[in-house]
């Protein structure tokens, strides 16, 4: 592959990744949104997450398959249960990692 | 007695699940719950204006605005820091992969600058290996990264009335993680432009350099160290874990996370992300949200 043709597939693909993040901010917040569509984009996030981060937990393989056995998922319980009780974003990713470490060392 | 703007002003603060820990609350509504008992009715009358109502009243001017230099400085970079922590060793391992592939570092640092999305970096690299044609790979990437259109809406209620040039630029750095922090930073209301650039830059500096440095010779850290291919799962509980603020989020999630996982079963890529989500936050929509009902 040439290099002149790499930057072409990297700006290409940097366009068409950049049109998607930008499109809704730039033309989204000329005017207030109606009331309906507030409502809806503030479910988004909550819904977002969860479908981010569930499938990591309890899926595994190429292509796909659930998988109830991982260590992701062992550690992610005590790990929510630890965000929900401190509220802590820093103090949640440093207590699962340590977790997770720990799990990874004894099995 | 009863002051009719007192009543109204705190009949909004009736979902008591939410006042148990005041901690993870939107200032207008930690100020007002600390504030509103110990006040005089004088003061809610004051206060009464700040009825708080998602996405609406505190969208639009957040203090932090006004915020100079060194703080705006320390602020964004102090919220960048679990998103730093787990992009350098996925930055790494991109790495590791792209030089493989006969990448030099230059250029994989150029496509994490250009492109600044992780898993589509990756499936571009396996894609280029296979010799797969720049349609092709131009193509997938799209499909790839168009949850972060659904993202920028969601970050759109935060925005209104901002100026363009700031928000092309904001809309760069705009990745599944740096939206999760900025989105509760955004809801919190302790947030501004200033501190959400510094947060998506100071994370897209940290991942164009761990790529490249990834592609110089990554492959002598060791994987797994210290849990922290775990860091970004923990961050997504703990900013999930802060969007669960009413009945109605956490059906939107639960539902999202079920279909998510029969999804992804389902259908090969990630367009499962955004099916998932939309159609959740849809049916969240169906749900009556509790404490919020008009009198």
């Amino acid at each position: 592959m040439s290099g002149p043709e790499y930057l072409f597939i990297i700006a290409a693909m940097g366009l068409v990744t950049y049109i998607p993040r930008w499109a809704p901010v730039f033309w989204l917040t000329r005017r207030p949104m109606p009331r309906w569509l507030v409502q809806w984009l503030e479910l988004i996030p909550a819904a977002i997450l969860s479908a981010l981060l569930v499938p990591v937990l309890v899926t595994s393989g190429q292509p796909r398959q659930i998988d109830f056995g991982r260590p992701d998922l062992l550690v992610a319980l005590p790990t929510f249960l630890f965000a929900l009780k401190t509220r802590s974003l820093g103090g949640t990713v440093v207590f699962g990692m340590a977790l997770y470490w720990l799990v990874d060392k004894l099995m | 007695m009863t002051n009719p703007l007192f009543v109204k002003f705190y009949s909004c603060f009736a979902p008591t699940d939410l006042q148990r820990d005041s901690s993870g609350l939107p200032p207008g509504r930690q100020w007002c719950i600390r504030a509103a008992p110990p006040v005089a009715v004088e003061t809610s009358v004051q206060l009464g204006f700040i009825e708080w109502e998602p996405g609406k009243d505190d969208r639009p001017v957040t203090p932090t605005d006004h915020l100079q230099g060194r703080e705006t400085l320390k602020k964004g970079a102090v919220a960048a820091w679990p998103i730093c922590l787990g992009y350098i060793p996925i930055g790494l391992a991109f790495g590791v992969l792209a030089q493989k592939i006969g990448l030099s570092p230059v250029q994989i640092a150029l496509m994490s600058l250009l492109v600044f999305a992780g898993s589509a970096q990756f499936i571009a690299v396996s894609m280029l290996a296979s010799g797969a044609s720049a349609a092709s790979i131009i193509a997938t990437t799209f499909m790839v990264n168009l949850r972060h259109l659904l993202m920028s809406s969601s970050l759109a209620v935060y925005l209104v009335g901002r100026r363009r040039g700031v928000l092309s630029l904001f809309a760069y750095g705009i990745t599944d993680e740096s939206y999760g922090v900025n989105l509760d930073q955004f809801r919190s209301g302790r947030w501004g432009m200033g501190p959400a650039l510094v947060l998506n830059h100071t994370a897209n500096i940290v991942w164009v350099l761990s790529t490249a440095a990834g592609g110089y010779g990554g492959q002598f850290i060791p994987p797994g160290a210290f849990g922290i291919d775990f860091a970004l799962t923990a961050m997504f509980i703990c900013l999930l874990v802060f969007q669960l603020r009413d009945r109605r989020s956490v059906v939107a999630a639960a539902i999202s996370g079920i279909m998510a996982v029969l999804l992804s079963v389902l259908i090969p890529g990630n367009l499962y992300i955004v099916l998932a989500s939309v159609a959740a936050a849809t049916a969240g929509l169906l749900v009556r949200p509790a404490g919020r009902k008009e009198a």
